[in-house]
Formats: C-alpha cells, structure tokens, sequence
C-alpha cells in the first residue's frame, strides 16, 4: 500500500515543481534593452519546496490522514437547501428579487460598479440566448459569437453610413443575426454532437475573419468608431448635444453628470435582458419550446411523432442567433467602438462556460454563472498574472462539487409525503 | 382496404433488406408480423415511415400512395408508430411526454383524447408529473403507447412492444392492444414474441430473410408445424 502510493506521491511532488517553478520563480525582466531571465528570491524557492514535500508527505499518507477526518456524508449543500434552491417556485421569485434590486442599486452605487454591471447583464442576454441552442436544443454550438459580431457591426454600419440611432437599429441588428443564424443553420444543422460543434466554431471564425478583410466596409482590424449612444426619446446623454438635439441635462434643468450616462446604458441593457427572459419563458410554455427540449432528449422519438427535426433546430438556432444580435447592436452602441477582435473564439467560449457553468436550461443559473464568470476575473484584478490560475481552478473545483451546474433546471416532481 | 404494399423492396446501400414484399392490413384488424432477429421486421415498418425509402413498389395507405413523402408527412396521417425500445423522452415529464405525443392534435380534441388515454393507462395518471426516464421499463412502455395514442391515429404501428418486459407486464401490454381493437382501431404489430403475438392478431406473415414466406389467420399460423418448429419452440 505504502509502496504504491510512495510513487503516486513523488509524481504529485514532482508534478508541483514543475508546475510551480516556472510560473512563481522565473521571471523575465529588462536589463537595459535585452531580456533577461531571473530566478525569484530564496522565499519563493523555499515555498514550493515546501508545497512539493507537502504533497509528498499527503499523497504519502493519505489512507491514515483520510481515517483521522471524521468523515462528512452526503453532497456539500445539504439536501433540503439544495432541493429548495432549484424548485421553479423559488427560481420565479429569486427573480423578482433580483430584478427590483437590479432597478435600484445603480442609483447608490459608484460608477465603475454600474459598468461593469453592464457588462454583466451584456453576457447575462448572450447566455440567455446560447442557452436556447445549447441548454434546450441541446446543439452544440461554438460559433455563437459569430451572430454578436454580426449584431454588434450592424449597428455599427447603419450607424456609420445610414445615421441610424440606436432604437431603430436595434431590430435590424436582431432581425439581421436571425437571418446569418438561418442561412448558417440551414447546411449545418444536418450534422450532430462533435460534427456540429466543429463546424459552428468554423463559420464563427469565418464572420470575424470576413469582418475584418471587408476592409472597405468594416474599417478592417481597425474597425468602426464613433458609434452613436442611445437617446431616451431623442434626448442624448453627451455634455452638448448635435445639431437639432436636446440633452437631457438641459431638458430636465439639472447639472450635467457623466454617471447619467452609465445609469443609463445600464438600465437598457437591465431592459433588454428582461425581455429576453420575458421572450424566453413564453417560449417555453409554447409547444416550440417542448419540441426543442424533446429534441435535444431524442431526435427519432421526434420524427416519430410527426415533428420535422430540421425545423426546429432551425427555430432554436436562428432565435439563439437574434438575442446575440440584440447583445451586439447594444454593445457596439455601449463601446462607441467595434473590432473584429472582440469577437475571437474565447468569446465563444466564456458564453458557453456560462450556459454549463449555470446549469444547462436553467435560466436563473445562467444570470448567476454570468455574474460569477465576468465579476471574477474584474475582482480579482489585483492578483494580476494569478487570476486566470484562480479562475481556473475555481473551475475545477466546481465540476467536482457541483458537476450539474449552479442551479440547474428542474422539473415539478412528486414528493411522497409521509 | 386501410394500408397495403405492393411489391416493395428496400435497400440499404447495396444490402436489400427486403424483396418484394405484399402485405395488407383492413380496418379494424390485428396484424402481426413475425419473423427472427435480421429478418427485416424493423425495416419493413421504418420503410413505411419513410426512412428508408421504398426502391421498388408503393405503400399505399387510405387509398393513397405515400411511397414517396417525408417521414413528418407520413406521420401526420393518423398513422402512430411506437418505436422499438419505447424512445420515450427520458427528461421531460409524462404530461410533457404525452403534449408531445399530441403535438399536432387540434386543440378542440386534444383534452379529451389526453383523458381518455390516462383512463386507458391509469398508472400513467399516478406518474404524471414524473419524469419519463425515471419510470420501470413496463411504465415506460405503456407511455410510449399512449403517446402515440394522443395523435387519434386510425392505424398503430407497434414495434416489439414486449422487449425487455416481464411477462406479467407484457400480458398488460397486449391486454390494451385487444382494448383499442375493440376500440376500432388497426394494429399492425411486429413481434418476435410470435406465440402470444399470434393468439392476439386476426392475421399473421412470417417474415423471412426479407421475403415473406407465410401468411395465413394467427390462429393457423399458431397450429403451423413450420412455425411452431422456428418461432415456438417445437
């Protein structure tokens, strides 16, 4: 027993050291115009010597260690708490909780707090959306980001060239994203699981590449600037308003405040994440929204009952693809600024951690996981070079406590009562 | 005349699964069709839906030919298939399990089509806010036929329906089968489970190799030395 775990133990030192001592105690800096290599100082050295003899002596030991714990039974959560936490009743009202939070905190709150906010609820819509196609239709879909971008550089067009504003933009954008959603669905869609995820993660690079090399429209790599904000019935948020325009500043008498204009986006964005919720919960109670869910449980069960599979991945995939395009048009309009390089893979990839994270088609879920997933790599800014060490890890413990996501769907059940 | 097939052989790729085969089911009637594992049983119902196509021949069905239509076509055309190995939706609820079984029922009929088949199944009253996938294989089975129930097909297309089952659970099964007979409906049933399948059907073929090779009244077939030989255990 000790012998085979004496090997399992010195790989676990190993393994610590050669993890550790290239991130912690190599560092390069500059000695006048050349980089050099420097080893950091004793401290750090002696810690993950001492990390790595800590390993060795655990993994060494760990049947007599596990035997001194007294041991916890059942999962971390106690079942009671976990049980109520995903019943739909209390879902519905969590909701209601956060919304009315959500109305009045901005009001108190400085104004780094009310952006970041927004950036949140930006991601809270995007994996609402993905959440449709990948939660509920169970699509694998990696390519999301394609119909943000193709949102987000709608309005950026209509903007630039048609002096559009944002309201009248924003259905475009949706309507738009909807449309590149059909016409990339309509080839794809045959394929299924691993096919389909390889594919999607193509045509998402293929619109950000297209973006880019349309140089003449799109601004290539330097994008499109100088988008407009929105108005609140034709009152901007700037300090002077442009020819013909009022501000709402001067039209309410009040001293001009940047923060109005934050609150502002903030709200719209609160808004449109409410619709999408709103959109979303209506959906599901409709026989489209089961036929998704259906779907995603078994394709020929389907097909069986008359239900043309084809169609209905379509519906899931071009509506997924309009909620991005709503979190474009309002991000491009958020930004001032569009780039292709806002819409690399990594975007992809954080809405879908998102959707699994939150618990697949659980739509509290994935404003929590939204929030946890953007709020804690900004908050922990000042470990710099760590956090995405933390963040990661932080994902590995959650898929060994809580493998079926934050709070995942649940259906009404039966309770036997005694 | 409610479904007859003309001739028809199916092909997968170069492999002919079935050879000309002619069957015909009347209204009202228990059909059953027999035959070992790979005789092409499976094929011969899923040709009828649609997947694969007929290469050759024509299914005709209430007197129209729907050889060549899509499988989301056929299936609207009052005709349910329970598929093998049930294929109920493991995740969602029994109501939902059975609002999608009804998915294209008119709204006027879908309430009382929907009580009449928890009458039929009473069990599935007690389940009805279960999952699916966390019912017994017999309760599974039982919501996977009235699910197709919940379309009001005129013709029911049942594959195996007593797979993995206990007998006392299979006796249920075909317990129902005799009740929606009685009800008016036309069962075409494919077995391997030949004894009991023929003592319940009006008619039986035997399926063999892709090609029918018998086809006679159940209870002849039932009394057949060659059957009893192959499918009844002597």
């Amino acid at each position: 027993m000790i012998a085979k775990n004496f090997k399992y133990a010195f790989f676990s030192a190993l393994l610590v050291v050669a993890l550790a001592f290239p991130v912690l105690s190599l560092r390069l800096t500059l000695d006048g115009i050349t980089l050099v290599v420097t080893g950091a100082d004793a401290k750090v050295q002696w810690t993950i010597a001492a990390c790595a003899i800590g390993i060795f002596v655990w993994q060494l030991l760990r049947d007599q260690l596990a035997s001194l714990i007294p041991k916890r039974n059942g999962p971390l959560m106690p079942e009671g708490v976990s049980n109520f936490m995903t019943l739909p009743t209390t879902q519905r009202w969590g909701l209601i909780a956060l919304i009315i939070i959500g109305l009045i905190w901005p009001f108190f709150a400085s104004r780094g707090a009310v952006d970041l906010a927004t950036l949140v609820l930006i991601y809270v819509m995007l994996g609402l959306g993905l959440n449709i196609v990948v939660g509920l239709a169970g699509l694998l879909d990696l390519g999301y980001v394609g119909f943000y971008a193709v949102g987000a550089y709608t309005y950026a067009m209509l903007s630039e060239y048609a002096g559009f504003g944002f309201w009248t933009a924003l259905p475009i954008a949706g309507l738009m994203a909807a449309l590149f959603g059909y016409l990339l669905g309509f080839p794809v869609l045959r394929l299924r699981g691993d096919y389909l995820a390889i594919v999607t993660l193509g045509f998402g690079e293929i619109i950000r590449i297209m973006l880019r090399n349309l140089t003449e429209y799109t601004g290539g790599p330097n994008g499109i600037s100088g988008i407009d904000k929105p108005t609140l019935f034709g009152l901007t948020f700037e300090r002077r308003a442009a020819e013909g325009m009022q501000t709402f500043h001067e039209y309410f008498g009040m001293a001009y405040n940047s923060v109005n204009k934050v609150i502002f986006l903030y709200l719209i964005a609160l808004l449109l994440v409410l619709a999408t919720l709103f959109v979303i919960n209506r959906l599901l109670r409709m026989p489209i929204g089961r036929a998704w869910e259906a779907l995603r449980e078994d394709e020929i069960a389907c097909r069986a009952l008359g239900m043309n599979p084809t169609t209905i991945k379509l519906s899931a995939f071009t509506l997924g693809a309009s909620f991005a395009g709503f979190a474009g048009c309002f991000f491009a309009a958020r930004q001032g600024l569009v780039t292709p390089e806002s819409f690399t893979f990594i975007e992809s990839a954080i809405i879908l951690a998102i959707v699994v994270l939150g618990g697949m088609g659980s739509q509290l879920g994935v404003i929590l996981a939204a929030v946890v997933m953007i709020l804690l790599p900004e908050m922990a800014r000042e470990f710099n070079e760590y956090r995405m060490l933390m963040f990661g890890a932080l994902m590995v413990l959650m898929m060994i406590w809580r493998p079926q996501g934050l709070l995942p769907m649940q259906r009404p059940h039966l309770e036997l009562k005694p | 005349m409610l479904l007859e097939f003309n001739q028809v052989s199916t092909f997968y790729g170069k492999v002919q699964a079935l050879h000309d085969v002619s069957i015909k089911v009347d209204k009202g009637e228990i059909v059953t069709l027999i035959g070992a594992n790979g005789a092409g049983k499976s094929t011969l119902l899923m040709t009828l839906c649609g997947d694969p196509r007929a290469t050759s021949g024509s299914i005709v069905y209430n007197g129209e030919d729907i050889t060549q239509l899509s499988t989301a076509e056929i299936m609207r055309k009052d005709i349910a298939v329970v598929p093998e190995g049930r294929r109920i939706f493991a995740r969602l609820t029994v109501e939902e399990n059975l609002a999608m079984g009804g998915f294209f029922t008119a709204k006027a009929d879908f309430d009382a089509t929907l009580a009449h088949v928890l009458e039929l199944f009473p069990r599935l009253q007690e389940r009805y806010d279960q999952r699916g996938g966390t019912m017994s294989g017999g309760e599974q089975q039982m919501l996977a036929i009235a699910r197709a129930l919940m379309s009001k097909p005129k013709l029911l297309l049942l594959d195996e329906p007593s797979l993995g089952l206990a007998p006392i659970i299979i006796q249920q099964i075909f317990d129902t089968i005799e009740k929606l007979r009685g009800e008016g409906m036309t069962i075409f049933l494919v077995e391997q489970n030949a004894n009991q399948a023929l003592k319940l059907a009006d008619r039986g073929y035997v399926l063999e190799n892709g090609r029918i090779v018998m086809e006679d009244t159940g209870d002849a077939l039932l009394v057949n030395e060659d059957v009893r030989k192959a499918y009844l255990g002597g």
